[in-house]
Parts: structure tokens; C-alpha cells; sequence
């Protein structure tokens, strides 16, 4: 019902500022135009919700329920930023109007789901699934199914999209990377890299779409592929970063998202070690590590690069760390509340949002100060995701 | 393998015997919220399955307690599954195998 108001509320409101002009300015998407620029949305991974943020005014304008199980959930966005297409764990894909906060389509795709990604061209939504294994890959408009890649049951992990209109992803019990070609899209072309490594739990691509690396769970180590000249494989780096030892348990799989580099420098994750590993990006050798608090899940660098965030598996995951990128150090250490699940940086990285599961909140810290500004009242938060995303390749 | 198993198994046998302390109130509350949400990581908030096995009564019944007990404390070697042994003691374990039994919904 609100819902209908709401809507009912903006063309309204559309009718008259398109007469008025600008006569009325005020900050609610129902008083009149506004872009999508500053918007944002988190999950509320159990009552399987979003909350739509303005991250300018520091306001909520939307909840929008029924989404399904979203106890893992990610999100990708239209190139016009107006909408996001949600990826639950339920094989749910689901497509949110930002501006009215309208569940507009939404497909049961699959038994069980990790991911997905938005094709170059923004015309397709591709998602990773674990059950039945594979990737479908949908209509952005429509959610029209558009083509079913079959990996013959294998997990699939790490979905992204690179340049060239491809879906880059890989096989979790195959050990393999695959990229999908959908420059035509009536004719997808699959190129398949076998023998990347064990285990690829999750995947990044370079801001440029140029490398891909997938992360190991199986062995130590991470598999990059070169989008330039796939034909060339996938090379290991970072083998063996482990020198031997034990591995510490990891009771929470990290992720691999976006892209923390800094100074010709990547920051990755150990597995099992509480370790961020440094990569050396011109030569792909280790350039360095920082023994953190606990299993890395999250290591993140602010857009200006001179700052890595960190959070950490169950049962450290009341900590945050940060890294200084110059001198490879933590500069600060924060604790925000038990069950730190993930942080997004506004675009220009005056600030990043946090998800503080336990406490039911996400925080929100100014970067220069590492002051908390505001928080909010967000159900069991996971996953947050800014429009700003829509605009870079691989998110 | 085998004979770690049986290791395991029989040392499990030997340190927990029958009438093992409950948990208190408290601390049920936090194992089952535990089990929702951190075992819900890998095995989705329902426990219907993720990166990890499901988790359902049906899912479970062809395992005894021992093997769950096994499973939960000491990981499962070459997979994903982590001992837990560090964050949650035995008595802790054989509530959450009750929860899972009873088929506990979030």
C-alpha cells in the first residue's frame, strides 16, 4: 500500500516539477526529480529485505521486502543507476526500482545462488550458482532467461563481468576459469582455462578489466588470468604463501570484491593465515604482508587508495583494521559492534558504511577522522551497495 | 584417514561421556543465534545448503551424533568445513546437534 502511494506520490510529483521546474527542491524521491547518484542500498539478510539509503541526506526512503532468502546477497546495478538486481541465496534474482523502491521483477532461477554481474553493454544480468551448478544469464529489461551455461554440476564462484562483453567465472570443484563471450549475444562463445588451481572460492578483476584472479581455498596461492590474452592460461601467484605452515582454521570464507590496490600494489586476503597478503602488480610477486587481526573476509581500499580496510571471520568479526598503504602498517583499529559483515566507501571516499550485523545498525565512519557521523537501524545487515557501482567494470 | 577418524572418534568416546553438561540459558541463546547466523554463512540462514552441505533434519539423518559431533569440532580435512573446536566447547556442539536435530527454524 505504501508502496502504491509512494509511486503514486512520485508521478505525481513528476507531473508537477515538470511544470514547476525547480520550484520545489527538497530531498524526498516523492517531492521531485533527482538522480540516483548518491543512492544505495543495503540487505537485510534475514527478514530477506533491502533498505534503499540517499547517502547525501543520510536517509532511508525504502524498504522493499520479499526478495527471499538473502543470508548471502549481492548486487549489481543498471548503467542508469536507477536499478539493482539482487542475487540471493535462494537462486532469487530480483530487479529494485531505486527511485520508488518497486520490487519490479523478480525470478527463482536456480536452487541455491552466490552471485552475479552485469554485462559491459548493460543489456545482461548473469548469475553463479551452486545448485544446480552453472550460470543463466537473463535479460537486464525483462528478466527474460537468455542462456544457461552448464558446468556439469561444479560450484560456480567469482562472476564478473570484463570488457569485451564476457562473464568471467569459475568452477569451485573443477578448479577451472571460464569466460563467457556475449559480444553476440545469440551466439555466446565459451573459452575454458582448465587447471587454474584448487578450489577457487571467489574471483576480482582489475579496475581496467584486464587481469582476473581468482582466489584458492585448495592450496595456497591465487590463479590470474590475463583478459588480454586469454590463450595464454592461468598463471599461479602467490604460491605457497603459506611457507608450510598450519593453516588456522577459516571460519568464514573471504571475499574477493572489487579490486584494493594502491601504489601498483594489490591487497588480498590470506586463507588461513591472519595474514593481508601485498601483491606487486608489475611483477606479480609478493610485495609484502601484514599480520592483521584475524581471517581477513573483506579487504577493501578506499578510492583514494591510501587506506585498506579489513574485517574479520566469526569470532573476531567485532574488529576493524586499517592499513596505511605507504607504510604497510595498521594505522587504526576500530570495533564497531559484534558481526561486521561488510563496508562500502562513498564514491569519492570521504566515508564508508558499515554493516554491524549484531547490533542491527549500519555505521557510518568519516575516513579522515575514523569518527562515527550516524548510524542506522537496519534488521541482521549484510551487503552494502552504492549506485556508484553501475559505472565499474567488475562490480 | 581412517584411522584418524577412528582417533577421533574414540577420543570423543573416551572425554564425553553421557550426562556432558547443558549450556545455560544464556549461552543456548547465543549458540542457536550462532547457528543461524555464522553456520549460516556457509550453510545458508535456513540451512538448506550454501558453499556448505544442508543442514536439514533429512540431510542429516544418515549421520550419528558422534559423526556430527566429529564433524563440527574437528572440521572436515580437505574441505571447507573448519574445527570449531576454538570458538565452541563439546557441550556446546551437542546442544547445536539437538537444534539441528529438532530442525530448528530461524
Amino acid at each position: 500500500m505504501m508502496r502504491v502511494l509512494s509511486r503514486a506520490l512520485l508521478i505525481a510529483a513528476l507531473a508537477v516539477s515538470a511544470a514547476t521546474l525547480s520550484a520545489c527542491s527538497t530531498d524526498r524521491v516523492v517531492s521531485g526529480l533527482r538522480g540516483t547518484g548518491d543512492l544505495g542500498l543495503v540487505i537485510e539478510r534475514a527478514r530477506g529485505s533491502v533498505q534503499v539509503f540517499d547517502t547525501t541526506n543520510k536517509e532511508m526512503l525504502w524498504r522493499v521486502d520479499g526478495l527471499g532468502d538473502l543470508s548471502h546477497a549481492s548486487a549489481v546495478y543498471s548503467r542508469d543507476g536507477r536499478y539493482a538486481y539482487v542475487f540471493g541465496r535462494d537462486g532469487g534474482l530480483s530487479k529494485v526500482d531505486m527511485l520508488t523502491g518497486a520490487l519490479v521483477g523478480h525470478v527463482k532461477q536456480a536452487g541455491n545462488s552466490i552471485g552475479g554481474a552485469i554485462s559491459q553493454d548493460g543489456r545482461l544480468v548473469a548469475v553463479s550458482n551452486y545448485e544446480p551448478g552453472g550460470v543463466r544469464v537473463f535479460d537486464a529489461k525483462t528478466l527474460a532467461p537468455v542462456a544457461t551455461i552448464d558446468t556439469d554440476g561444479s560450484k560456480v564462484v567469482g562472476l564478473a563481468d570484463a570488457p569485451g562483453n564476457r562473464f568471467v567465472f569459475s568452477l569451485f570443484d573443477a578448479g577451472e576459469t571460464w569466460i563467457a563471450d556475449f559480444s553476440d549475444p545469440s551466439n555466446m562463445i565459451v573459452t575454458k582455462i582448465r587447471d587454474v588451481g584448487a578450489e577457487p572460492y571467489d574471483a576480482l578483476v582489475s579496475p581496467d578489466g584486464r587481469h582476473y584472479i581468482a582466489g584458492l581455498f585448495g592450496e595456497d596461492g591465487l590463479a590470474l588470468v590475463d583478459l588480454w590474452h586469454p590463450e595464454q592460461g592461468a598463471r599461479r601467484i602467490l604460491s605457497g604463501y603459506g611457507r608450510g605452515d598450519e593453516p588456522l582454521p577459516v571460519y568464514k570464507m573471504p571475499h574477493l570484491e572489487g579490486w584494493a590496490v594502491a601504489g601498483g600494489m594489490a591487497f588480498v586476503p590470506a586463507v588461513g593465515r591472519h595474514e593481508v597478503l601485498v601483491l606487486d602488480m608489475t611483477t606479480w610477486q609478493e610485495a609484502g604482508r601484514i599480520p592483521v587481526h584475524g581471517q581477513p573476509v573483506f579487504v577493501i581500499a578506499e578510492p583514494g587508495g591510501r587506506q585498506v580496510w579489513v574485517n574479520f571471520a566469526v569470532p573476531r568479526n567485532d574488529t576493524i583494521q586499517v592499513i596505511d598503504t605507504e607504510r604497510l602498517a595498521i594505522v587504526k583499529e576500530l570495533k564497531p559492534g559484534k558481526g561486521v559483515l561488510h563496508m562500502e566507501f562513498s564514491p569519492r571516499g570521504e566515508e564508508v558504511w558499515m554493516s554491524v550485523r549484531d547490533l542491527d545498525q549500519v555505521k557510518v565512519f568519516d575516513t579522515a577522522t575514523f569518527a562515527e557521523k550516524t548510524s542506522f537501524p537496519v534488521d541482521k545487515p549484510s551487503g552494502i551497495f552504492f549506485t556508484a557501482r553501475a559505472h565499474k567494470i567488475g562490480l | 584417514m581412517i584411522r584418524a577418524t577412528l582417533l577421533v572418534a574414540l577420543s570423543l568416546f573416551l572425554v564425553l561421556p553421557a550426562g556432558a553438561a547443558e549450556p545455560d540459558a544464556a549461552r543456548k541463546a547465543e549458540l542457536s543465534y550462532f547457528l543461524t547466523q555464522d553456520c549460516g554463512s556457509c550453510h545458508g540462514l535456513k540451512l538448506t545448503g550454501g558453499l556448505g552441505k544442508p543442514l536439514t533434519p533429512d540431510a542429516l539423518s544418515g549421520f550419528t551424533d558422534t559423526d556430527l559431533l566429529t564433524t563440527i569440532l574437528n572440521g572436515r580435512p580437505g574441505t571447507a568445513m573448519p574445527p570449531w573446536r576454538g570458538v565452541i566447547n563439546e557441550d556446546d556442539a551437542r546442544y547445536i546437534i539437538r537444534l539441528l536435530r529438532e530442525g530448528k527454524q530461524p
